[in-house]
């Protein structure tokens, strides 16, 4: 199409072109709308707003409470810190900690990879 | 504005590997995924915010006029944690520190400032350069204990010395609780006095030195939010006009306002939309109609949008339909069914300008990012991968093939990386130097100079 192999040139398209490609996307779309529909029948409008607007104004992960919030990032951070050779069955987020049980060490804060 | 060193960047510029920061391991931690990536107005700085809510500035050297002609390098200039996860207590859910955007003030002094945000909280930093010390103070030793006064019997001045450089990243402003949903954009005025954060449903107009108030500009909730039919994606102030804006919604449409006809903008002075046929609706138009990022040209006359599946540049003086609509990956679109059970339909992409407005530039997947050159009338697809990462490597044309028999070279379509996603791109303000960030890596390529 172009002289060179390399790139392509860009779809301009003509006036029969802009006939045909709205139809052809068209029935591509709707191809893949009824592979769609095959898998999930129930998948359609529903009433009462649109679920996905929805479910997007609420992102982020939902806990019942800040002590809960609290509980589940002391467990992600004790996955985190180097146990230097102690406790390996070190337990938080689970049960109320005793000052034997906290890591030894804060966890550090990472650099950015980018910075290294 | 500057004359570019050299025109466009199509078909007659070769793009060469300069630099590759990141982790080379596959095993890539969320925290350092990428997730804004932004040049400074003299493209001097190069700064990148990660999900774990750090921020790292690139500085490029200064050029050794007597070497070659190769531009020189960016190296790091300064990093710091600029957001931490916090917990709203009303809602009981997670603050995400992810950057979502950063975005530089043109330079008014010799320090440097930048605006980031994640979803609730703008913050303002300073970036100052210390390069000389306080030596010889009377009351104090140089590591800071105080002297005992009676050691004490002559007095000297205090004079300053120079120590080696130090680059320091200081919150100056906090810009807080003014967002109920998630901020996407930020955008700094023209007037350099005022700049606008967007989310889902609002706009506020900041003032830079105010951060106990802002000016609610934009607000498209609805009354009742089982109506809710879109949401706004994007926004961004006009380069020059100080009081036109413009954002984008989920439905595939740009409105532009202007402050100047009422405090609150809901209605829009234009707008643009392209017509689409209702017979041709399927369940996946409005999906991928919807508008990931909205960028103004340069020189203020064009806007241009990335959908799903295209990039388009409208002129501001057309409101129904754009001027040149460009396909990032056709082949894509009789994989709809794929991208949406995987969430990639989804996928937010960015897309920028080239100094001159000649060419625009977005990522796609598998690591592929396009070069859509709009005087030349061609495009290139590349990749930003470690395989060619070799010094001044000049980046070959990626193809693939959507079908039917793949020729040698090509890549077919399923077997492309879905997980490999290049969201953010940036391109230097005044030269063919672009930064293309994959997941956790920033590439830096630059033009072929001979």
């Amino acid at each position: 199409m172009s002289e060179n192999p390399d790139t392509d040139s860009l779809e301009l398209e003509s006036e029969e072109e802009k006939q045909d490609s709205p139809e052809k996307h068209c029935n591509v779309l709707l191809s893949e709308e009824a592979k769609l529909k095959e898998k999930y029948p129930k998948l359609g409008p529903k009433p009462g707003g649109s679920d996905f607007l929805m479910k997007r104004l609420q992102k982020g992960q939902k806990y019942f409470d800040s002590g809960d919030y609290n509980m589940a990032k002391a467990k992600m951070k004790s996955k985190h810190v180097v146990t230097a050779g102690a406790d390996q069955n070190l337990v938080t987020g689970d049960h109320i900690p005793t000052p034997q049980d906290l890591p030894q060490r804060k966890a550090t804060p990472l650099a950015s990879k980018l910075a290294g | 504005c500057a004359a570019l060193r050299s025109g466009g960047g199509g078909n007659d510029v070769h793009w060469c590997f300069s630099q590759v920061k990141g982790a080379i391991d596959d095993d890539v931690a969320e925290a350092d995924i990428i997730s804004t990536v932004e040049f400074n107005h003299s493209g001097e700085l190069l700064a990148t915010g990660d999900k774990g809510g750090r921020v790292v500035i690139f500085q490029q050297e200064t050029e050794n006029k007597s070497q070659s002609q190769w531009r020189s390098e960016y190296n790091v200039y300064s990093t710091f944690q600029s957001h931490e996860p916090e917990f709203d207590y009303l809602k009981s859910l997670e603050i995400e520190e992810k950057i979502n955007k950063i975005r530089w003030l043109p330079q008014k002094n010799a320090a440097q400032f930048l605006l980031s945000t994640n979803d609730k909280t703008i913050k303002l930093w300073k970036i100052s350069e210390r390069d000389k010390r306080p030596e010889g103070y009377n009351l104090k030793e140089e590591d800071g204990r105080y002297r005992d006064a009676a050691t004490i019997t002559t007095l000297r001045v205090p004079v300053f010395r120079p120590m080696d450089l130090m680059v320091e990243a200081s919150p100056r402003r906090v810009f807080a609780n003014a967002h109920t949903y998630h901020i996407n954009s930020i955008s700094v005025n023209s007037d350099n006095e005022t700049y606008l954060s967007a989310d889902d449903l609002r706009i506020n107009l900041w003032h830079l030195e105010i951060t106990d108030r802002s000016f609610n500009i934009v607000d498209i909730k609805p009354a009742n939010m089982e109506e809710l039919t879109e949401v706004i994606t994007a926004a961004e102030f006009h380069p020059h006009q100080c009081n036109t804006f413009v954002y984008s919604s989920s439905k595939g449409t740009i409105r532009l306002c202007d402050m100047r006809a009422s405090a609150l903008c809901d209605k829009h002075s234009k707008l643009f939309e392209e017509p689409e046929d209702p017979s041709n609706r399927s369940f996946f138009s409005e999906i991928i109609s919807s508008i990931s990022d909205v960028k103004f040209s340069h020189n203020g006359r064009y806007m241009m949008t990335r959908d799903y599946l295209s990039v388009k540049i409208w002129d501001l003086n057309m409101e129904n339909r754009p001027v040149e609509t460009y396909q990032v990956h056709e082949y894509l679109r009789s994989k709809l069914c794929s991208l949406y059970e995987n969430d990639c339909i989804f996928d937010k992409f960015e897309c920028c300008w080239n100094g001159n407005d000649s060419v625009v530039m977005t990522g796609s997947y598998n690591n592929f990012f396009r070069m859509l050159d709009r005087s030349q009338r061609r495009d290139v697809t590349l990749e930003a991968s470690r395989e060619s990462c070799k010094p001044r490597q000049v980046l070959k044309p990626r193809r693939v093939c959507a079908g039917g028999k793949r020729k040698k070279d090509e890549i077919s379509v399923d077997s492309l990386d879905f997980n490999k996603k290049i969201l953010h791109t940036a391109w230097h303000p005044q030269e063919n130097i672009i930064a293309v960030a994959t997941t956790n890596n920033l590439y830096i390529f630059q033009e072929k100079v001979n």
